[in-house]
C-alpha cells in the first residue's frame, strides 16, 4: 500500500503540469459547487432567522367570552404550521406598549380606559413550510367568530422561499454540470497519460501484472488528486467566505444574523464528492483503455 | 521392446484459424509441443508466424480452433484469469520493448514486482537477473542507451524474471548482428537447459540450421508437413 503511495506520487510528479491543471480543474468546480452551497446555508440561516420572528397578530372583538378564547387558542393551534399562540390579554398589551414607548409612557397615564383589544400572538413553526402556511393560516384565523382582524406582514418572504428555491434548482444544475466537466477532464487527463505510457501498460499486462497492478496507481493518483482539488476548493472558498464575512456582511447584518461557513458534515460530503470525481474519471478512462 | 515415454505436451494446438477482417493470417493449425521443447517456428514473412505466437499468450484471440497451454483451454479462460495464463509466458520481442523511459533496473523491477515478488527482494531478484544476461553494470542506464544487442539482453533478463515455464520469442534476433545474435542465443539454450519449453520465431534459416532443434514452417498460414523433419543436424 505504501509502495502503491509512493509510486502514485511519483506518476504525479512526472506529468505535473497536466496534473496540476486537473488538481486546478476540480478546485473551480469544488469552488463553483461550494459557494452555492455556502450561499444556501446561510440563506436557510437567514430564513430561519426570520421566520422565528415572524408572528400574526390576531387582533379580538371586544368583549370575548374566556371560554371562547380558550377554544380560539386551540383551534389556532391545531392548523397546520403553527407553532404556537399566545393570548394577550388588554393589560398586557398596555405593558407592552408602555415599554415600546419607554419615556414617553407617562403620556398613556391620562387615559381612563384601556384602548387596545384583546390579542392572540401566533407564531409559526420555524420552517420554510411553516412560512409557506402562513396565508391560508391567517385566513382561516379571519373566519373564526370573535375575530376583529388578523395581521401579518412580510409577504417578500413567500416570494423570498421561491427565488431561493429556483435559486437552488440551478445551483444544481451548475453543480452536476460542473460534476460532469470535472469527470470529463480528469477521464480525458486519465486518457492522455494512459496514451503517453501505453508501452509501459502494455508490458505489464503482457507479463501478467494483475489489472489491480495495473490500474491502482491510477485509481490512488487520481484519488490524491480528487482530494487537493477538493482541499484547494474549499481552503479558497474559505478565504472568500472570511472575505466577505469581514467586509459585506457587516453592514448587512443589522439582524443579529450572523454569517456561518459550511458545516463539517456539508465539506467533508463536498471533498467526498471531489474524490469520486477523481474515481469516476478514472474508472471510465481505464474501462475504454483496457478492454482488451 | 522399447518403451518410449512420450513427453506431456505443454502446448497443443487443434485446428486453429485466425481471421483478420479481410485475411486469413492462420488457416486450420493442428500441432503440439511438448513440456521442455526446442522449437522454432519458421516461414517467409507474412507466413503467420507473429500471429500464432500471439495466440499462444492471448495477445490475440482465436478465430475458430481449441488452445490448450499447461493444461488451460483458452476458449474457456476468464478474462481476470488471462495474467495467471501470461505469467507462465516470457515474451520477447524483435525491437525489445523496452520502456524508454525508465532505467533497465526498474524495467526488470517493474516485472519482478508485478509478479507478486516480495518487496524487500525485488532488488536482489533484479540484480541477479540482470547478472545472468551479463547487463549488471548497466542497471543505471536508459535502454536508449545501449546498443541493440544489450538491450535484447535486457529483454531476455526481463522475460525471465518471473521464472516462466515458457518462452516465445518473435524474431529475437533479426536486428542483432551475428555475436549478439549468438549471446541471445545461448542465454535462451541456458534457459531451456534449465526446464522450460522456447519457441522461437524467425525467418533465419542460417540461425535455425547452426542451433538445431525441431522446426515447425509455416507457409501462408498454414504448417507445411514436409518441415517437420529436424532441420539441420549440427
Ligand atoms: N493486426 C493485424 N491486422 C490485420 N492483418 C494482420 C494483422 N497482423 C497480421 N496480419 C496479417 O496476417 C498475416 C500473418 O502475419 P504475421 O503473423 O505477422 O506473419 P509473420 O510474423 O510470419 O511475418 C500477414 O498477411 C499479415 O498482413
Ligand atoms: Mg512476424
Amino acid at each position: 500500500m505504501i509502495i502503491y503511495f509512493q509510486k502514485a506520487v511519483r506518476d504525479l510528479r512526472a506529468n505535473l503540469f497536466l496534473n496540476t491543471v486537473t488538481v486546478i480543474t476540480i478546485a473551480l468546480s469544488v469552488l463553483i459547487f461550494s459557494a452555492f452551497m455556502l450561499f444556501f446555508v446561510n440563506a436557510d440561516g437567514f430564513l430561519r432567522h426570520w421566520i422565528a420572528d415572524m408572528r400574526i397578530m390576531v387582533y379580538l372583538k371586544p368583549g370575548v367570552q374566556p371560554e371562547t378564547v380558550d377554544r380560539m387558542k386551540s383551534r389556532i393551534e391545531n392548523l397546520p404550521g403553527v407553532r404556537k399562540a399566545e393570548f394577550i390579554s388588554k393589560s398586557r398589551a398596555m405593558d407592552r406598549f408602555r415599554d415600546q414607548l419607554k419615556r414617553q409612557s407617562s403620556l398613556l397615564d391620562g387615559l381612563r380606559e384601556n384602548p387596545l383589544p384583546e390579542s392572540f400572538e401566533v407564531r409559526m413553526d420555524i420552517t420554510a413550510r411553516g412560512w409557506r402556511n402562513i396565508e391560508p393560516v391567517a385566513r382561516e384565523i379571519e373566519s373564526l367568530n370573535g375575530v376583529e382582524e388578523v395581521e401579518y406582514g412580510q409577504q417578500w418572504v413567500g416570494r423570498f422561499i421561491h427565488v431561493l428555491n429556483l435559486i437552488r434548482v440551478a445551483g444544481y444544475a451548475l453543480g452536476g454540470m460542473f460534476f460532469g466537466a470535472a469527470v470529463f477532464f480528469v477521464a480525458n487527463t486519465v486518457r492522455l497519460v494512459l496514451y503517453s505510457r501505453r508501452d509501459e501498460v502494455e508490458i505489464m499486462r503482457l507479463v501478467g501484472a494483475s489489472e489491480g497492478f495495473v490500474k491502482d496507481p491510477f485509481y490512488i493518483q487520481n484519488l490524491i488528486m480528487g482530494t487537493l482539488g477538493g482541499l484547494l476548493g474549499i481552503t479558497i472558498l474559505y478565504f472568500g467566505y472570511r472575505f466577505i464575512a469581514a467586509n459585506v456582511a457587516a453592514e448587512l447584518s443589522t439582524v443579529s444574523f450572523q454569517l456561518i461557513f459550511l458545516p463539517f458534515r456539508i465539506s467533508l460530503g463536498i471533498l467526498l464528492g471531489s474524490m469520486f470525481v477523481g474515481w469516476l474519471g478514472c474508472f471510465i478512462s481505464l474501462r475504454q483503455f483496457l478492454k482488451t | 521392446m522399447e518403451v518410449f515415454e512420450k513427453p506431456s505436451a505443454i502446448i497443443q494446438m487443434f485446428h486453429v484459424s485466425k481471421r483478420y477482417s479481410a485475411k486469413a493470417a492462420l488457416v486450420d493449425i493442428s500441432l503440439e509441443v511438448a513440456d521442455n521443447e526446442f522449437v522454432f517456428v519458421s516461414g517467409p514473412s507474412g507466413a503467420g508466424k507473429t500471429t500464432l505466437l500471439r495466440l499462444l499468450y492471448m495477445g490475440e484471440t482465436a478465430t475458430t480452433g481449441q488452445i490448450v497451454v499447461d493444461g488451460l483451454n483458452l476458449s474457456r479462460i476468464a478474462r481476470r484469469r488471462v495474467p495467471f495464463l501470461r505469467r507462465k509466458f516470457g515474451i520477447i520481442f524483435q525491437d525489445y520493448r523496452l520502456i524508454p523511459s525508465r532505467s533497465v533496473f526498474d524495467n526488470i523491477a517493474l516485472v519482478v514486482e508485478a509478479v507478486g515478488t516480495k518487496r524487500q527482494l525485488i532488488r536482489k531478484t533484479v540484480m541477479s537477473l540482470l547478472r545472468t544476461v551479463g547487463m549488471e553494470e548497466r542497471w543505471r542506464a536508459l535502454p536508449l542507451s545501449l546498443s541493440g544487442g544489450e538491450q535484447q539482453r535486457v529483454a531476455v533478463a526481463r522475460a525471465i524474471a518471473g521464472d516462466p515455464k515458457i518462452i516465445v520469442a518473435d524474431e529475437p534476433t533479426s536486428s542483432l548482428d551475428h555475436d549478439s545474435a549468438e549471446i541471445i542465443l545461448n542465454l535462451l539454450k541456458q534457459y531451456h537447459q534449465r526446464g522450460a519449453t522456447v519457441m522461437i520465431a524467425t525467418h533465419d534459416t542460417e540461425l535455425i540450421r547452426s542451433t538445431g532443434g525441431r522446426v515447425i514452417l509455416l507457409k501462408e498460414g498454414r504448417v507445411d508437413a514436409a518441415a517437420h523433419l529436424p532441420a539441420g543436424t549440427s
